[in-house]
């Protein structure tokens, strides 16, 4: 025979396909009824993927001179990688070998064993016909620049920094705030071992501000994306700080001197103040202050000027323009983090209507020694200290009417605030929870060090926060904060009075996340946070090639994990470097320049921005950029394109298999089976 | 009566049977056992078992014990629990499914209460509306005597300035309603004994 | 003019009747014409609910059925009374969700020679025929004399904003649309912690401490921030406030003075009608030295009042700043 020698492999994958599809009649129905159409072998093993299964496969090419291989087992996403490993080792082209499902599709989805057989049958002949169409092909090699662009500058982003810079290659640091340190900086201390939280981190700040192999872009953004893995062209939006850092020397008398002063809703959560121009905090990195133009008497009005005045080097500049810089990249880290939850919301609460309701970052703030109080625990007349505290989890989390997620940081947090309450105030504490959630290291032996120190831990969702008073013998309660929750474990409804509450407010997306992932070209989940290229093997990664993220922006996640995430992104991009180059998947579209009008109806719905029209040159898709999905090829009026990999003639004989005589017909039904012709008709022939 | 010291038999059928009376998915099954019902709720503090003690007493199969419980009946239904229910559980309505249940299986905390729907149900059969006066003579006669004469003054003032019809308005279509509502029990009998015993 | 289907419940005919004298008195300048449906029966309050489920939806589901044969060239169904608008706009959402029950109401609907799609009447609280169709600024435009001076307390009560199963409020505790209708007329509105508390509803009935206690809370609390009269949108709120205030009062030993008054009676005054054609003088609280405060009726206050507690002033924040709510939505 001069056609092609396929071999077809039915994988039992333990009972998952043999349990429901008949392995053994599939086998011997491949072996019978796609002989004339080149199946010269047909075996069933209990686990192809398994080195003795692959062995098969190499045995049999060798052996029997195969030179397509079809393996019917799990989906393509699981181990079409294995399969054509093993081709490959056997000297067969890895593009020769085909995975069809028949568990997800089949096993899986369907209970009556008759017509599951019967769909696996079809499904094996719709791979049999397709892979004779298949042809060899190489992997694309793109080059990798060596530079990283890591967007976001916490603790994640400054972890993944660091680690590409020590190994010697140049990043780009990119932050939207005047300093890097991300929400870190805002704490007090970090569960469980109670370590401050800027001694921890500042030193990684101050390394990364001077590393010789990092280039800071902070109050700025990055804008536009373009090009692909290995060779991405980003442009950075520095936005104007009204000083210029090649006079600045860090002295702090504009600030000083500044008499414009106004609420920080940044840094201090809107519980302290800063000036009109600033630093956030005192260890910022980089120390060059920034001049807020909303809040500047010279933009208002044109008078003041103090800190132009009384600047020793003359740095300040009103007349900065914002400016935009060009990086060349080959790998990008997403490490954008979180934002916390609006308390507002949460009209029972009662946050931003009873003065002495605050929120966990507010109360990080009031903590910090370097905060706007100083470290005393105060009410919000900023001088009475709270006799009781009431800590209420849960705020904006696991909740079906705001955010179903658990935010996963919020019961460590909430026990550290009960903590360092009883720390810096003799006040009675109580902490209200639904579950207690302590699964790290040293969490739950903090819990109990925290049960010790005799917090009142009750556990019940609150229900409202509330100062109306019920019933006459509460007069004496008058203006205070009423906690009205049920104790679960007592059984009853409590109304506790307290002074103060600290809601631990939950966890979400950065506000523009949707933005961003488009600009990158990867995806969010319904939630918003990046969705990760496998949730369990491959936390790091996205969809997108080249592109990798840390941190929050993954979800909820605290900082060791942030930690763990940017050194694991940063190690799979110095792979990447280290090799120089990368090899893409080769299934790619390509147009067929005679058949295109022209018409540019792909360009605009390719995903990824990989088609491009020129007057004179045509319609050219960047192969590194393609990631073969097909849009383009569905939606070319005039057929023009096809795809390595998933040309038309491949697809056509794919259709024609599942199609097969004495299997299911689709439409008819599961009774049904295809009362076709003997022979399949010949496939349409289509340009290559 | 509880099965403390028994194997349990089918702890999952008294669920069926609240779940079977609710009209609408009722979520039982979801309840975290969170707490923000019996924090909510206004008559909570009156009630000898919180809302979500109920939920996880039905969850549990304690059948005997829900239907004693005078929880259901101190239910004002004012949906307070189902908005910030992080579940999203009907609670009042699973609270309508219970005191059916209950008043059905005579099993009630105290008559009182039952006796008031039914003097109020018993009217609309009747008359197709309700029927303030009539309902509030019979209750109160049957059950409240002692407190007429507290109530007189509000009684009389009420009557004075119009406010109580004493003749009741029987609407038309009074035999079809009738016929609608008896139809409806004959379903819900036949729903009922559909579930599995 | 709109014309809207109408429900109006059983109390509009006898406790609430007030609430059915003034509506009419301001239908004309709003604009609005209601058509009632013919023949509507009772909504079974929760009573019917309360022993049989699905008989009360089928109760229920009489008044959609002939609302939606009666037509009139409209399907939005006004009822006035909150708990009849939840019956109503429960049944109708419970079936549309559940084709099982749908199929069962219509089963009963059968007997009686009727039938209802589900999802064909859309059911509307009058409140919400004011604020949203009719709108704010043509209220105000009808405003010949305002309220001013007037401390109303804008008690919206529970079954307005939930069980909101169509997901039209955004605020289920504390909306402020209603702190706007009121406003619109030129009242002094209070900023209520309660406005969505339930005041008891038939507890009263079954257990007199606990309806007694949340009737006081409410009062309570309108006494303490200094209100003149509390405003409604529900009959059994109405009810329990007014004709129980005096047991409640005896129940814990209080003088509470609170007049409670439907909102349509205070946009009557509002809109310049005598306050006779608007049912006022039939609440038990009597109203006449609130209102006499502002110059509507006799000045001279009728009965011993108690000493209105002294108004709380809001606190000018010091120490540390504050978030601000910056919510422009109402609902």
């Amino acid at each position: 025979m001069t056609g092609p020698r396929v071999g077809v492999y039915v994988c039992h994958c333990g009972t998952n396909i043999a349990g429901v599809v008949d392995v053994a009649a599939v086998r011997d129905w491949a072996l019978e009824r796609l002989g004339p159409h080149g199946v010269v072998v047909a075996r069933d093993y209990p686990f192809m993927c398994s080195s003795l299964g692959q062995e098969l496969i190499e045995k049999d090419i060798a052996e029997l001179g195969l030179d397509r291989v079809v393996v019917a087992a799990c989906s393509p996403h699981m181990h079409e990688r294995t399969f054509r490993g093993a081709c490959g080792r056997a000297g067969l082209n890895p593009y020769l070998c085909e995975l069809v499902s028949i568990r997800e599709q089949v096993s899986w989805v369907h209970t009556d064993r008759d017509a599951a057989t019967r769909k696996a049958e079809a499904v094996v002949a719709g791979g049999v016909l397709r892979v004779r169409e298949q042809v060899p092909l190489e992997p694309l090699r793109v080059p990798i620049a060596p530079a990283t662009l890591v967007i976001g500058g916490g603790i994640a982003g400054i972890s993944a920094a660091l680690e590409l810079a020590d190994a010697g290659y140049p990043v780009h640091l990119v932050e939207r705030q005047p300093s890097i340190g991300g929400h870190m900086a805002q704490f007090d201390k970090t569960f469980p071992t109670l370590d401050c939280a800027a001694c921890i981190l500042t030193p990684r700040m101050v390394d990364a501000g001077m590393h010789p192999n990092i280039t800071l872009h902070t109050w700025s953004e990055v804008v536009d994306v373009s090009g692909h893995v290995g060779a991405f062209s980003v442009r950075i939006l520095h936005r104007p700080r009204y000083v210029d850092t090649d006079l600045c020397t860090g002295c702090g008398i504009c600030e000083e001197k500044c008499p414009a002063k106004v609420v920080d809703p940044v840094f201090e959560s809107g519980i302290g103040y800063r000036k009109g121009i600033y630093r956030p905090f005192p260890q910022a990195v980089p120390k060059y202050p920034v001049l807020d133009p909303e809040h500047c008497i010279y933009f208002e009005r044109g008078t003041c000027r103090a800190c132009e005045k009384l600047c020793p080097t003359g740095a300040i500049d009103f007349e900065q323009q914002p400016e935009e810089v060009t990086v060349e990249v080959g790998n990008i880290v997403l490490a954008t983090g979180f934002e916390p939850f609006d308390a507002r919301r949460v009209e029972a609460y009662g946050y931003g209507r009873y003065p002495n309701v605050f929120t966990s970052l507010e109360f990080e703030r009031m903590s910090n020694a370097a905060g706007p109080t100083g470290g005393r625990i105060v009410l919000r007349d900023g001088q009475t200290e709270p006799r009781s505290v009431a800590i209420v989890h849960c705020v904006g989390s696991r909740d079906r009417n705001f955010n179903p997620y658990c935010s996963a940081i919020c019961c460590m947090q909430s026990l550290k605030v009960a903590h360092l309450v009883r720390e810096h105030t003799e006040a009675t504490v109580y902490e209200l929870y639904i579950d207690m959630r302590t699964p790290g290291k040293g969490f739950d032996e903090f819990y109990q060090r925290v049960q010790d120190e005799g917090t009142h831990l009750i556990r019940g969702r609150v229900a409202e926060i509330t100062d109306v008073l019920r019933l006459p013998d509460e007069a004496g309660e008058d203006g205070r904060l009423i906690v009205q929750v049920e104790d679960t474990l007592a059984g009853r409804q409590r109304r506790i009075p307290v002074d103060m509450v600290v809601l631990s407010v939950g966890l979400e997306p950065p506000s523009d996340a949707r933005e961003m992932a488009r600009r990158l070209g990867i995806t969010c989940s319904s939630d918003g946070w990046v969705i990760e290229r496998h949730p369990k093997l491959d936390p790091v990664a996205t969809m997108t090639d080249g592109v990798f993220a840390a941190g929050c922006a993954l979800g909820p996640r605290d900082i060791p994990s942030s930690v763990a995430n940017g050194a694991a992104a940063a190690a799979r991009i110095l792979g990447r470097i280290s090799q120089g180059e990368l090899a893409l998947e080769p299934i790619r579209a390509s147009v067929d320049e005679a058949r295109c009008s022209g018409c540019r109806i792909c360009n605009d719905l390719c995903p990824f921005g990989a088609i491009s029209f020129e007057r004179g040159r045509g319609t050219e898709v960047d192969p590194a950029l393609c990631q073969g999905c097909g849009v383009c090829i569905a939606a070319c009026p005039a057929g023009a394109i096809s795809g390595t990999g998933f040309s038309d003639a491949q697809i056509l004989a794919q259709i024609e298999g599942l199609l097969f005589p004495g299997t299911i017909h689709p439409e008819a039904g599961l009774d049904a089976v295809v009362a076709g012709s003997a022979t399949t008709p010949e496939p349409e022939a289509v340009p290559a | 009566m509880t099965s403390g010291d028994r194997t349990e038999h089918r702890p999952d059928a008294f669920l069926a049977e609240v779940r079977a009376a609710t009209p609408a998915a009722s979520r039982i099954e979801t309840c975290i056992q969170c707490g923000t019902c019996g924090g909510s709720c206004p008559s909570a503090a009156d009630m000898d078992h919180t809302p979500r003690a109920i939920f996880a007493m039905v969850r549990a199969g304690l059948r005997d014990e829900v239907l004693a419980s005078d929880t259901p009946w101190m239910c004002v239904a004012c949906y307070l629990c189902a908005v910030r229910c992080p579940q999203e559980i009907h609670i009042p309505d699973v609270m309508y499914a219970i005191k059916s249940i209950a008043s059905r299986s005579g099993r009630v905390p105290d008559a009182v209460a039952v006796d008031f729907s039914r003097l109020f149900v018993g009217n609309i059969r009747r008359y197709g509306r309700s029927y303030e006066v009539g309902l509030a003579a019979r209750y109160y006669l049957r059950h409240h005597p002692l407190r007429l004469p507290g109530i007189a003054p509000m009684g009389i003032g009420m009557v004075t300035k119009g406010r109580l019809g004493f003749i009741p308005h029987r609407i038309e279509g009074l035999d079809g309603l009738r016929a609608i509502l008896a139809r409806a029990a004959a379903i819900e009998a036949a729903d009922r004994a559909a579930v599995p015993a | 003019m709109s014309a809207y289907l109408f429900y109006p419940g059983c109390s509009l005919s006898g406790s609430a009747k007030a609430y059915a004298g003034s509506l009419a008195a301001i239908l004309d300048p709003l604009g609005i014409e209601l058509r009632e449906i013919e023949d509507w029966n009772c909504c079974g309050a929760s009573e019917y609910l309360t022993l049989s489920p699905l008989g009360g939806h089928a109760l229920v589901a009489r008044n959609l059925a002939l609302a939606q044969r009666q037509g009139d060239g409209t399907r939005t169904l006004v009822a006035p009374c909150s708990l009849c608008y939840v019956n109503l706009a429960k049944t109708d959402r419970y079936a549309r969700d559940d084709p099982g029950l749908g199929a069962r109401l219509n089963d009963a609907l059968g007997a009686g020679g009727l039938t209802y799609e589900p999802g064909s009447i859309a059911v509307r609280h009058l409140l919400e025929i004011l604020v949203d169709d009719v709108g704010l600024e043509a209220i105000a435009a009808h405003v010949r004399r305002p309220l001013r001076g007037l401390r109303v307390v804008p008690y919206l009560g529970c079954l307005v904003t939930r069980p909101d199963l169509d997901r039209r409020w955004t605020h289920h505790e504390r909306p402020r649309v209603f702190d706007s209708l009121l406003a619109a007329l030129g009242a002094e509105v209070v900023d209520f912690p309660l406005r969505t508390a339930c005041c008891g509803g038939h507890m009263t009935q079954i257990s007199p401490d606990t309806g007694f206690t949340l009737i006081r809370r409410l009062v309570d609390a309108a006494s303490r921030l200094g209100a003149d009269l509390m405003a409604t949108v529900c009959p059994m709120c109405q009810m329990n406030i007014d004709a129980y205030q005096a047991e409640m009062n005896r129940h814990f030993g209080s003088h509470y003075h609170m007049p409670i008054l439907f909102f349509t009676q205070l946009i009557g005054l509002a809109f310049g009608s005598p306050p006779e054609a608007l049912g006022i003088g039939t609440e038990i609280v009597s109203a006449r030295a609130a209102l006499g405060r502002i110059g509507i009726e006799v000045p001279a206050p009728a009965e011993p009042e108690a000493a209105a507690a002294p108004a709380r002033r809001a606190k000018k924040p010091a120490g540390l700043p504050m978030p601000s709510l910056g919510d422009e939505d109402d609902r």
